[in-house]
Formats: C-alpha cells, sequence, structure tokens
C-alpha cells in the first residue's frame, strides 16, 4: 500500500511539472494577452511598450518560465494582474466557495443516488424503476447551464423561494472564520449567517447536483442488478440469510466498488460543471476565478495556479479512491 | 411557501444541526447594540466588474471609477447629467494668456476623510506624487496621467515624452498654480478626470501609496489602494469583502457639499449580465448598468426606470488604407459611406435614444461643424464612386469582435451583418473576420493592422474635442493605415495648441469639416445614449454622459 503511494505521489510531481510548462507556453501563445486586457482602446505603442516592460514580457519565455519556477518553488505564485492580491490569497478565498458547493451537491448526489439505484434495481421493471430511469437520462442530458437558468427562472424569478445568486445575502453581517459560511454561521453563532448561506446553496447544489446523480443511480442500479445475479448471493440466499443481511452485506457491499470510483471521477468532473455553475449563480469560486481570468484580463498568474490545482484535486481524489478500494473490498488489501 | 419562510425553516433546521453537536467555537466580529442614528438606507447597486484598487491614479476603467468617484473629487468637476466642466474642488480657475499657468481657488472648509484639511499644499503634493512616480510597475498602470501630461520626471519607457507639468505652488491654502510647459486643448476638462483625483498627502505617506511592486509578471499596490484610499467626497470606503464580493461605502458625515442622502452604499460585483437583471428584479439590488438594448422595453414595462445617459461616445467604422491600396483612394472610401444606410441601421440596431453621427465627437463637444459633408444613404452613387476609382467588385477583409459589449457598441455581430449587407448591396465583397476583442482583435486591427475594415468606437472621458478626434486621427495609426495624411495631423495639433476659445471653436470645425471631406480616415457610424436602470423606489439619480453617477443624491424609499 505504501508503494502504491509513493508511486502515485512520484507520478503527481511528474505531471504537476509537466503541466506547469504547457500551461505556461500554451497561455503566452494564445492571441491577445494582459497587456490588450489592461489598455483596452487606449493602447497605444507606449502604454504598451511600459507594460509589456513592467509585466516582464519582453524577456525570452525560457527566462519568464524558468523565472516562473524559481518562484514557484518557493511557494510565490505571484499576484493577479487585475487585483494585484497574492494568488495564493485569490485561490484561498475561491477554494471554500467551490468546495462547499461541490460538497453539498456530493451529498445530494450520493444521499439520493445510491439508494435510488439500488431501490430501482431491486425493483427492475417496475414504475419506480422506469421513473429513475426515465429522470436519470433527462438528468445526464440536460445542459447545467440550461437547467441552472431554468431553475433560477422558475424559483427565483416566479416564485421567489430562494435568491438569484450570491453566497450570502447583500449587506449581511457575518464573520468570516473558514471562508465556508454555512460552517462559519455555525462556529460563530451567527445561526441566521449559516441559514442564509444553506439558503443560498440550494439550487446552485442542486444545479451542480443533477449529473453526478443522475451518474450514480445508474452505475448503482447496473452494479447491484450485476451483484444480485452472483452465485454466492444465491448461495447466501439457500443457506437462510435473513433477506436485510444479504443487501446489507454482501449486495450492497459488492455493488460499491464501481459506485465509489464513479464517485471518484464525478468529483473531479464537479469542477468542470462548478465552472458553470458558478457563472450561473454569481458564485464567487475558482469556476468563476477561471472563467474571469480567461475571458476578462487574461490574468496569466491566477490561471497558471487555478490549473495547477484543480489538477492536484483531480488527482488527489483519485488516489483516495484508489484507497479507498482497499476499505470496501478485502481482495485489494490482500493483493 | 414563500422565501421568507423557506428561510426560517432553514434556518431551524441549522439551529437544530448546531444543537447536535457543532460547538460555538470561534468568535463573531459583529458589533453589538444598535445602529444608534437614524437610517437613510442602503443603495445596493451591481457592478459588472471588480475594481482594481482604490488609488484613483493607478485605475482607468468604469468598474474601478465608480467606487473610487464617491470617495475622491477632482479640482473641476461636471454639471450633474451634462459634460459641462463646472467647479468641484476648485471654486473657480483662470489660465495666463499663454494658457500654461492655471491658477486655482480652492474651496474652504474641506477635510478629507481623515480629518486632514485639505488646501493648496494638498493639491501640490499630489500633482508632484504623479510627476516623480518612479518604477516601471506603478507608471504603466498611470494611463490617464500619460494621456494628459504625457511622462515623468523620469521616464521608465524610452518612448515616453517630456511631460509638459513643470510644478505646482502653493501661494496659499486656497490658491494653487499649476504651471505647464505648453497649452494642451484638454484643459480645464481633463482636470475633471477620475484619475486625477485629489488624495489625502497623509494618507498617501501613511500607506506608502507610490509603493508598487512588480511580483513575478504582475503588480502589488499599497495599502492605501486597497484598504485605506482617503478623499474628500462624500463617502468613506467601508470595506471590500472580496467572498462576499461586495464593496460598502459610508455616508461621509462632514462632507463639506450636498451630504449623502443613504446611510450606506454597496457595490455588489455580479459579472453575469442575465444575473444582474434577474437580482434587480428580486430586489436584492436596486441599480444595474448598460442594458442591452433588447431588454431597455421590457424593464420598463416591468416599472423599472430605464434612465438614458446623454450620447458621449461613437461607433464608427474603421478603414485601413494600407492593405487593400484602392482604399487608400477618397473616392472608394466616400463609396462605402454613401453604401451605408445607418439611419437604418440605428432604427434597428442601435439602443433607443441613438442618433446617426456625421462626425467623431458628440454635438455637445466645442468644434461640431453642423455644415460638415454628410453622407446620406445613396447605393447609386457609390457605385459610380466605385467605377470611377475602378475599384469594382473589391473584396475587403471587415473585422468584428463578436464576443464584447461595448456602451458604444453593444451587438457587434448584429451590427457587422447590417453593414456588410449594405456593402455587399454596392458589390463590394466582404470577408467577415470575427475575432475575439481580447483574443485578437485589438492586436490585429490597433497593432498590426491587419484588416481593411472594422468596427470600434469610444467613450469620452472629458468633454474636448481632441478626447475624440485627437485621439483617433492624431496621428499615424495602424488602426487606419493613415500615415499619409500629414496635413490632418497638423491640422489636428495645431487645433489642440490653440488657447483663445472661439480660435479653437474655428480651428476644430474646420478639422472636422476635412475630415468628412478630404481625409475620411473612417465613417461615423452612431452616437448610442448608454443606460442606467434602477428600481422605482431610487429617487435623485443623475445619470451622466461620462457614465460618472454621483450616489450621494440618491435616496432609496422603503417600498
Amino acid at each position: 500500500m505504501l508503494r502504491v503511494i509513493v508511486r502515485r505521489l512520484l507520478q503527481l510531481v511528474v505531471t504537476l511539472i509537466a503541466l506547469t510548462a504547457l500551461i505556461f507556453i500554451w497561455l503566452r501563445n494564445l492571441p491577445g494577452g494582459p497587456v490588450d486586457a489592461l489598455l483596452g482602446e487606449r493602447a497605444t505603442p507606449e502604454r504598451r511598450e511600459l507594460l509589456t516592460k513592467a509585466l516582464g514580457y519582453d524577456q525570452p519565455i525560457l527566462v519568464q518560465y524558468g523565472k516562473f519556477m524559481q518562484r514557484m518553488l518557493t511557494g510565490d505564485f505571484g499576484n493577479s494582474i487585475r487585483t494585484g492580491d497574492s494568488v495564493v490569497e485569490v485561490l484561498g478565498r475561491s477554494f471554500p466557495a467551490t468546495v462547499e458547493l461541490a460538497l453539498a451537491a456530493m451529498i445530494i448526489a450520493v444521499g439520493l443516488g445510491i439508494p435510488l439505484g439500488y431501490l430501482a434495481a431491486r425493483h427492475r421493471g417496475r414504475t419506480l424503476d422506469n421513473l429513475t430511469v426515465g429522470g436519470t437520462l433527462l438528468g445526464i442530458s440536460i445542459p447545467i447551464f440550461f437547467l441552472g437558468y431554468l431553475l433560477k427562472d422558475v424559483f427565483t424569478q416566479n416564485i421567489h423561494w430562494f435568491p438569484p445568486s450570491g453566497r450570502i445575502s447583500t449587506g449581511l453581517d457575518n464573520t468570516n472564520v473558514t471562508g465556508f459560511f454555512v460552517l462559519d454561521g455555525l462556529l460563530t453563532r451567527e445561526f441566521d449567517a449559516s441559514a442564509d448561506a444553506l439558503w443560498h446553496l440550494i439550487l446552485p447544489a442542486v444545479t451542480l447536483a443533477t449529473i453526478p446523480l443522475a451518474v450514480i443511480v445508474r452505475i448503482t442500479r447496473a452494479s447491484v442488478l450485476d451483484v444480485l445475479n452472483e452465485d454466492f448471493i444465491r448461495t447466501a440466499e439457500a443457506k437462510g440469510l435473513r433477506h436485510q443481511t444479504v443487501r446489507g452485506r454482501h449486495v450492497l457491499r459488492n455493488a460499491l466498488l464501481p459506485v465509489v470510483t464513479t464517485i471518484g471521477l464525478q468529483t473531479g468532473a464537479l469542477l468542470a460543471g462548478a465552472v458553470l455553475t458558478e457563472k450561473v449563480y454569481n458564485w464567487g469560486g475558482l469556476g468563476t476565478l477561471i472563467t474571469d481570468s480567461i475571458t476578462g484580463s487574461r490574468d496569466y498568474p491566477v490561471l497558471q495556479a487555478l490549473i495547477l490545482v484543480a489538477a492536484l484535486v483531480f488527482i488527489v481524489v483519485n488516489l483516495l479512491v484508489d484507497l479507498s478500494y482497499a476499505v470496501i473490498d478485502p481482495r485489494v488489501r490482500v493483493r | 411557501m414563500q422565501a421568507r419562510g423557506l428561510r426560517s425553516a432553514i434556518a431551524v433546521a441549522a439551529v437544530a444541526v448546531m444543537a447536535a453537536g457543532a460547538a460555538g467555537c470561534a468568535a463573531s466580529d459583529r458589533e453589538e447594540g444598535g445602529e444608534g442614528t437614524a437610517s437613510g438606507g442602503t443603495f445596493v447597486f451591481a457592478g459588472a466588474g471588480d475594481p482594481k484598487n482604490f488609488d484613483p491614479i493607478f485605475n482607468d476603467d468604469g468598474e474601478s471609477f465608480r467606487p473610487v468617484r464617491q470617495m475622491f473629487e477632482t479640482l473641476v468637476t461636471h454639471k450633474p447629467g451634462t459634460a459641462d466642466v463646472v467647479g468641484g474642488l476648485a471654486e473657480s480657475w483662470e489660465h495666463d494668456a499663454a494658457g500654461k499657468v492655471w491658477t486655482f481657488k480652492l474651496r474652504k472648509d474641506v477635510k478629507f476623510h481623515d480629518g486632514t484639511p485639505f488646501n493648496a499644499a494638498a493639491v501640490c503634493y499630489n500633482f508632484d506624487r504623479w510627476y516623480n512616480m518612479k518604477g516601471a510597475a506603478a507608471q504603466s498602470q498611470m494611463l490617464y496621467y500619460q494621456d494628459v501630461f504625457g511622462g515623468f520626471a523620469t521616464n521608465e519607457a524610452e518612448s515616453a515624452g517630456k511631460s509638459i507639468y513643470e510644478k505646482c505652488e502653493a501661494k496659499d491654502d486656497g490658491t494653487a498654480v499649476v504651471s505647464l510647459n505648453v497649452y494642451k486643448g484638454a484643459f480645464p476638462g481633463a482636470f475633471a478626470l477620475t484619475s486625477l483625483s485629489i488624495a489625502s498627502p497623509e494618507a498617501l505617506k501613511k500607506y506608502d501609496a507610490d509603493k508598487v511592486t512588480q511580483s513575478g509578471d504582475s503588480f502589488e499596490y499599497s495599502a492605501f489602494a486597497n484598504t485605506n484610499p482617503v478623499g474628500t467626497g462624500p463617502f468613506t470606503f467601508g470595506g471590500w469583502d472580496k467572498a462576499k464580493n461586495e464593496i460598502t461605502l459610508n455616508r461621509y458625515a462632514d462632507y463639506w457639499g450636498d451630504k449623502a442622502k443613504v446611510d450606506k452604499v454597496i457595490i455588489k460585483v455580479i459579472k453575469d449580465e442575465t444575473t444582474r437583471k434577474q437580482e434587480l428584479r428580486a430586489g436584492t439590488v436596486q441599480g444595474i448598468d448598460f442594458p442591452a438594448p433588447a431588454d431597455r422595453k421590457a424593464l420598463e414595462t416591468e416599472g423599472f426606470q430605464v434612465l438614458n445617459r446623454p450620447a458621449f461616445n461613437i461607433l464608427y467604422l474603421g478603414i485601413n488604407q494600407k492593405n487593400n491600396p484602392k482604399l487608400a483612394d477618397l473616392r472608394v472610401r466616400q463609396a462605402i459611406a454613401y453604401a451605408l444606410n445607418r439611419e437604418q441601421l440605428v432604427q434597428t440596431k442601435a439602443p433607443g435614444g441613438s442618433s446617426v453621427a456625421s462626425q467623431f465627437m458628440p454635438d455637445t463637444v466645442l468644434g461640431y461643424a453642423p455644415d460638415a459633408q454628410k453622407y446620406e444613404f445613396n447605393p447609386e452613387k457609390a457605385k459610380q464612386l466605385l467605377k470611377d476609382a475602378g475599384a469594382e467588385g473589391l473584396t475587403l477583409n471587415f473585422y468584428y469582435p463578436p464576443d464584447v459589449s461595448r456602451p458604444y457598441m453593444p451587438n457587434p455581430q448584429e451590427i457587422f451583418t447590417v453593414l456588410a449587407n449594405d456593402l455587399q448591396g454596392v458589390g463590394i465583397k466582404v470577408n467577415g473576420v470575427p475575432r475575439p476583442w481580447n483574443g485578437g482583435f485589438k492586436d490585429d486591427v490597433q497593432q498590426f493592422g491587419k484588416h481593411d475594415l472594422h468596427i470600434l468606437g469610444w467613450t469620452g472621458d472629458y468633454n474636448d474635442p481632441g478626447n475624440f478626434v485627437g485621439t483617433f486621427f492624431g496621428r499615424a495609426k495602424a488602426e487606419f493605415g493613415d500615415e499619409k495624411l500629414t496635413d490632418m495631423f497638423a491640422a489636428i495639433t495645431a487645433a489642440d495648441a490653440t488657447v483663445d476659445e472661439a480660435g479653437k471653436k474655428a480651428a476644430w470645425e474646420q478639422v472636422n469639416r476635412d475630415i468628412a471631406s478630404k481625409w475620411l480616415p473612417a465613417i461615423p457610424i452612431w452616437h448610442a445614449p448608454p443606460a442606467i436602470v434602477v428600481t422605482k423606489d431610487v429617487k435623485g439619480l443623475v445619470a451622466s454622459p461620462l457614465t460618472a453617477e454621483e450616489f450621494n443624491t440618491v435616496t432609496v424609499s422603503a417600498s
């Protein structure tokens, strides 16, 4: 097990270094750039020259990359071109927003997905199964930004149940401790702030949860159906084990392995979904940051760090998924 | 279930979770006790982007200027709702016969937010600070300073010219004398630029305002710029909560002028246009900026106030004379002008209240020539001119940015389609080249001049013909490939250097006439009034042609 972890960590380092070079060179070869974004219509040759020099873009790209790597190895990711804030600070501010959203979405997706998938399999061919399969098809097919705007239109403009955007009501005096607004309200006993944050969280989380929920339901259903047809289930039932024991100890546990893999993959995919969801709901997390940094000021330092963080999260989540196999399936530990 | 009920249910659930085990282990930052003062309410306005920082001199965009304008003031300003220059922190001003020495009589009893007095010494401290600014990082962020004054005491860019600023003297507390080494037509209008706002010298020193450091390939600004901006305006800085995307401004009780009617202004940054409208409809913000032309009617029907700003901008069709030799022929450029049905374009694609432009500046700017040549839609004449010039069957590459919306150009794709159809109607073949605004369009057009035709525009910064016509055609640009039009550059330079008002007016009028008839480096399309939208309970907001609304006059009644 230790060897697996070490090997994966080494892969992580190599992947990240390759990514830095790729991102750095690719970004700087795109047409346009921060100089244009910052100067807008007011660009003149003198201003271009001054800003290009000030930003260090007049140096050869390898020199720029060398300096970037040197700084990065000391933990200095630079500052946002747009606001001058430290990139670490910018990411530190946006990260909890995305994690809070992704976590809420995952709770919905897993919390509903596994039971629904299991029930659909147990009632195969019946109304519940048909409804679930139809619903999941819709969930996978519907584009996330369309669903976001649809839910917003219905629940914030027609029936005013939820706020249209943001993480907390404007002007609400809440204390920021961890950056997770729901948690912060509980920690500081500002329960109104916690409730307000939860109220803001529901629609974006439902939007983001739709696709992983549909995928988890389908995988769980398929996996449970497979296991139900296994010989050892028949044997267990023939030996007189109670239904509950067979389902809980044998069916569900054996069916969970592909489901957990799916959850891991979907957690990574949530980052991609978050980009759209956060845009729709003005969420202010990593997704918002990445679109702003690309389409707005072409904020190279923020973009570079963001892509690295996204890759890191994806790799770490998948490592954790691999490790979780050992917990769920004893055969993995034996191997 | 209505929102309030649902929220209560969530609150109960949250408390239950808390009771179940999440022990309170962090302190609340909330202030205990009541507000204590009579409330004028809060005005929440939706911004479309993050401000860069709050030091006026390092900013040049509308999203940064919106909060900065509420906190800082300039020596001269604009009469509300117009682009007319009136007294600001200076009650009056005059210049010598040569237009080089400007004497400002300052308002008395004005205090900065930190309690220090505003006086001539403070004015000169600011002017000297700008002129003596050091470092490429800092200088590169002072776009408007360079626009107005040229260079610095020590230039970091080799191409930057000599500064026209010489010195500033505090004759007495109430008199500041700014000396320039050359007259420039931009004054006094340019003294109203938000970038040239007067900041508290004490705060500038205390918070190390000049320190702009380069960190990798970006900049880091001072504590003054980020967290401690101190001016004389009707609002003080309350904070920028970046996790919540909110900038808070508090009413300045000791403001010298009309004190703010609301206690607080919150600028909530919402980058998505649809979301801004939804927030407005939900009542969670009371104002949004630059609605799409197609939305204006609907918003009005829904009961919102759509306030049209007087148009202070221009959209033009640029012509690059360099790539296609036919375009260097004036007759071909005139043929293009006659081919365009601008009247119909304005009626179908421009925001309500827009007008066809015949010159490159609005008629409210000094030097507008009512008798300048106009090009009415006349496809037959266009065809004849093309034939005379031997340019029949002309093929042109037309660059446009489909992904952007500007106050003067809300829908570039649609504008391109209509203009291209008009051109094809007279036999000009158009190759549309859509390029992302910041992914090729500006580079290709402004820097490399790869195009034949393009659409672009400008919103005026202050009331001066040089800020429009001089900006476009004051010197040769890759955008127009117009280096042969040396007469035009000379005429503009001479008009800009004319000191007496009557002579200046006549010189600019002649420039405008000649641009229309002799040079025609581009074709003016329209002046479009950008709108600002507020809910019906908002009163007192005066729409500004310079998009420089001040929020101290705003009231928000309880609905």
